[in-house]
């Protein structure tokens, strides 16, 4: 190996003087966050209501939802990310296009990306809600029918509360995914923390010392949020219930 | 509603979008393959009484599992063309971008599937691992021909979704400019300035492949329920 290892490269001022390479990775660290932050937001949201319509005895509202289920799970993470952000800007009015095209770039991709990955983890969020609710014996929508509920009630504050405390484990694991996920969009040109790393390559010619780097500040948001989500799971736990118990 | 729609450049580009789709799944199917074969390796490793294997195996699937795919990608394109010219000592001109991808495909695979075959094996009752070594079977002959069988049989469903979401997943190869069915979908589309039904176009197909593989793995899983 003749590589030529240079960590102090990481403090080498940037060619527009303002900031460090490594000022470069905390900012692509920073957008990586907020990307996926706010993208897990309205995936929750998406799925919690989605998921219920999958469960309600409508055939619209459950129809609409398994489309939807389908449609996002069914092609490449990378080809919706396409569509939102070369595709659909031409097909609505013009005048709703124009003035996306007038935003500022960087604004543009995120938004791109936040939506894409919201309603692609949102389907995947929306299964689980379903299999959570699923779990859960007939009993449980019967009693509270029976106790005078109405349905919405009966999901308010009988099946809701128990269905998400039982799907917490697997909605870690896909809370853990888009931040993984939420890499897919530096391919639009979105300067997260995989396109810092690239850039930092193209710029430093130290490939390995930026990749090392990129992929460190990857895997320690994976534990951070690992830890997090393990103290939810304990705090949000139904003694006597869904599992953990040992 | 400012677009007008002009599929024209589709019919024309079939041939070579037809060559793009060969090579998605000839990378498909290699990293299913060398992905099961090496996961299969990987949770036999993780569940053997070796501590260091063990651990080994547990780091690999962790440290697979904690990163985005598309840095995995980067690694690889990075790392896979200066092992090839320094092992094999191959002509620097060498195409290594598909090497590249199949290895990094099959390497991060392995560790997905090694969680799902590990959980398949757990799925087998202890009596049968017991049964086999009373009937003087050794550790090995009682993996290859009483535990495996029965848990590979559980996990076929589970290993054919893992396949059609690799299938999905490998349109990433785009960050290597490979031409594989979406990247070749896409330089016809900007080539024609048709961008807008190019990617629709991928997006429909990808959608009917997937979509008609799924419903198979769900039909295949209830006939298999009794």
């Amino acid at each position: 190996m003749n590589y030529h290892w240079d960590w102090a490269i990481f403090l080498a001022e940037t060619p527009s003087g303002r900031t460090t390479y490594l000022g470069w990775l905390l900012s692509g660290l920073e957008v990586t966050l907020a990307l996926s932050l706010s993208a897990w937001v309205i995936a929750l949201v998406v799925g919690l209501f989605m998921g219920v319509f999958r469960t309600v005895p409508n055939r619209w509202l459950s129809g609409i939802a398994t489309v939807y289920v389908e449609v996002f799970r069914n092609t490449p993470l990378l080809v919706q990310l396409f569509i939102w952000y070369f595709v659909l800007p031409e097909l609505v009015p013009t005048s709703i296009g124009d003035a996306y095209k007038a935003i500022n770039p960087f604004l543009q991709q995120f938004l791109a990306a936040m939506v894409c990955l919201a309603l692609f983890t949102g389907a995947r969020v929306c299964e689980q809600v379903r299999s959570g609710i699923n779990s859960l014996s007939v009993g449980q929508k019967n009693a509270g029918l029976a106790l005078g509920f109405t349905l919405p009630q009966t999901y308010r504050y009988v099946i809701l509360p128990m269905a998400i405390r039982i799907i917490l484990p697997p909605l870690t694991s896909e809370f853990l995914n888009i931040f993984k996920n939420s890499a897919v969009a530096s391919t639009i040109g979105l300067l997260e923390l995989a396109a810092q790393g690239q850039q930092l390559v193209d710029y430093t010619a130290q490939p390995y010392e930026s990749f090392i780097a990129v992929t460190v500040l990857f895997m320690l948001i994976n534990t951070v949020v690992m830890i997090l989500m393990h103290w939810v799971e304990g705090r949000a736990r139904v003694p006597g219930h869904s599992g953990g118990g040992e | 509603m400012g677009y007008e729609f002009d599929w024209s450049s589709i019919p024309g580009a079939l041939p070579y979008l037809w060559q793009g789709m060969v090579l998605t799944l000839k990378i498909t199917a290699v990293a299913v393959t060398v992905g099961i074969v090496w996961g299969t390796l990987l949770a036999l490793m993780r569940m053997s009484g070796f501590k260091l294997l063990a651990w080994l195996a547990a780091s690999y699937v962790n440290l697979f599992r904690s990163i985005p795919l598309v840095m995995v990608l980067l690694w690889f394109f990075l790392i896979v063309p200066t092992l090839l010219v320094k092992l094999l000592d191959i002509p620097r001109s060498f195409d290594t971008r598909l090497v590249s991808a199949m290895v990094a495909f099959s390497l991060f695979e392995a560790a997905y599937y090694s969680e799902i075959i590990r959980a398949g094996i757990r799925s087998v009752a202890k009596g049968q691992m017991g049964a086999a070594n009373a009937l003087g079977m050794s550790y090995g002959q009682a993996m290859r021909l009483v535990i495996l069988p029965q848990a590979f049989r559980n996990m076929i469903p589970l290993l054919l979704t893992q396949g059609i979401i690799l299938f999905q997943d490998t349109s990433l190869v785009y960050v290597s400019s490979l031409a594989d069915f979406f990247g070749t979908a896409y330089q016809v589309g900007s080539r024609d300035g048709r961008l807008v039904e190019l990617l629709l176009f991928a997006g429909a197909v990808y959608f009917t492949i997937s979509f008609l593989a799924s419903q198979l793995v769900k039909h295949y899983q209830k006939r298999k329920a009794i």
